[in-house]
This record gives C-alpha cells, structure tokens and sequence, in this order.
C-alpha cells in the first residue's frame, strides 16, 4: 500500500499530509516509549502511538517511518504540528484506542 | 571520500523542542554523502539518544562528528553531572530521568543501551562533577 492510498483511505484523519506519498507502507508498528520506538520502528511503517510531541516527529524522521498515527484522541501539541508542516511529515489521527487504529492498518495491508 | 568531514553541534540545555536537530543535519549530511542506509540509521540512533541525554541529563552539550572514508566517529561532550554507576547506567531499564523527561516519552533506561546496540564501539568517560565524553564509532 502507498502512503497516499493510506491518507485517502478515510480510516484516519488527516492531521498533515507530508511528503513522499508515493513510498511504501509495509507494517504497523505500535510503540510509546521513544527510545524503543528510535532502535526498533522499521522504515516504511505506520507508527501508532499515543505521542504527539516534537520529539515524536524526530523519531519519524530518523527512523524513515512513513507516517505516524495519533490514536486514542491525541493531537499533536502546536510546536509539534508546526514541525510536521516544516519536514512534510505525514500524520493522522483517530479516536480509536491503539490495537484499533493497528489493526485497521494491518488488514489494509494484509486483507 | 578522500578526506574526513567534521560536523560540530552545540546541544542547548532543557530544550526537547531542539533535541534532534544535529542527529537531523546528521542524517542529511550522511544521505547527501550517499551512505549506506543501515550505516544512516544506526549513526542517528546514536546522535539522538546522545542529544536526548544530554538533554535530560547534563544541560546540553558538544557533538562532533567525523566522517571518514572508513568509519564514523561521534564524540558527545558535555559538563553535566557525571555518571557515577556506569555499568548501573549500562543496563536496560535503568533512568534517572526526571518526571518531565518520562511525560513526554523518554526515561525508559534505553538510551545508553540503544547507542550501544547501534555503534560498533562506544566508550564512555565519566566524572561526577566534571562531565561525561561518550565515544560512538560507526563503521563503514
């Protein structure tokens, strides 16, 4: 699946549409803890988590993730959504728990 | 490369809203570079958690880094507390971090672990009361 096809699936909200759309999304990965989430989020996955600071856009950025997914009704704080715009960082949002919001990737993915 | 690319950052304290910067420039510099994907992943692992460290921990700090035809070396300086466990600060799990610090994702005894992991050496040089200088090599 494309990170467009992703945005434009209507799953999520569309908090900022970055750039890149055409790259890969292959997995879902699920993580809160940043550190964790730098040494093990492989590139080209949606990241879901419940972290909407600066610092979780670093993490995106360095790690290659294609986008990050804000669950359970997180927004991402102003310095943060400024980022997202500044680095074309994908990010998208749902009130859905975190498992939810995976998994609705997953079978995107996998059917 | 024929000869070595050195790259200097000053990592302002108390700032998570700039911790990332250089492990960014970083990155750029290395994909300019034409670097090996895995080799750009691992060096940023080691300058973020390095910056988020001395972030948290020490009121900021210098990185240099220096890129050499076969390896990249990052030294994290700073003037901070000092580590007076190092082997305690080693091991997975283990922080000291402040509550600020855990709101907002880190504190979770990973950071000295995961540069560990990423970098082919890492050396640590601790005083309490003077500083600590954390020695990261990556090579090609």
């Amino acid at each position: 699946m494309t990170l467009r096809e992703l945005v434009d699936s209507g799953l999520f909200q569309v908090v900022n549409r970055g750039e890149e759309l055409d790259r890969t999304v292959d997995r879902v990965f699920c993580c809160d803890l940043l550190s964790v989430a730098m040494c093990n989020a492989p590139a080209g996955c949606a990241w879901v988590t419940v972290m909407g600071n600066i610092n979780t856009l670093a993490v995106v950025a360095l790690t290659d993730a294609a986008c990050v997914i804000l669950a359970g009704g997180v927004q991402l704080d102003p310095p943060a959504a400024q980022r997202a715009v500044q680095q074309g960082i994908t990010v998208l949002a749902t009130d859905q728990p975190v498992f939810e919001a995976a998994l609705a990737v997953h079978q995107r993915l996998h059917g | 490369m024929d000869e070595s690319l050195t790259l200097h950052f000053t990592v302002p304290p108390d700032d998570f809203t700039r911790a990332g910067e250089a492990s960014s420039s970083t990155k750029a510099t290395l994909k300019q570079l034409g670097l090996p994907a895995d080799v750009i992943r691992r060096v940023s692992i080691v300058m973020y958690e390095g910056e988020i460290n001395m972030v948290i921990h020490a009121n900021g700090g210098e990185i240099t880094v220096t890129i050499s035809p076969d390896q990249i070396t990052m030294v994290l300086k700073d003037a901070g507390p000092g580590i007076p466990d190092i082997q305690q600060a080693m091991q997975a799990g283990w922080s000291t971090a402040s509550g600020a610090a855990r709101d907002l994702g880190f504190g979770a005894g990973m950071g000295l672990p995961n540069m560990k992991k990423c970098a082919d050496t890492l050396d640590i040089d601790s005083t309490v009361g003077v500083g600590t200088t954390v020695t990261a090599v990556v090579r090609l």
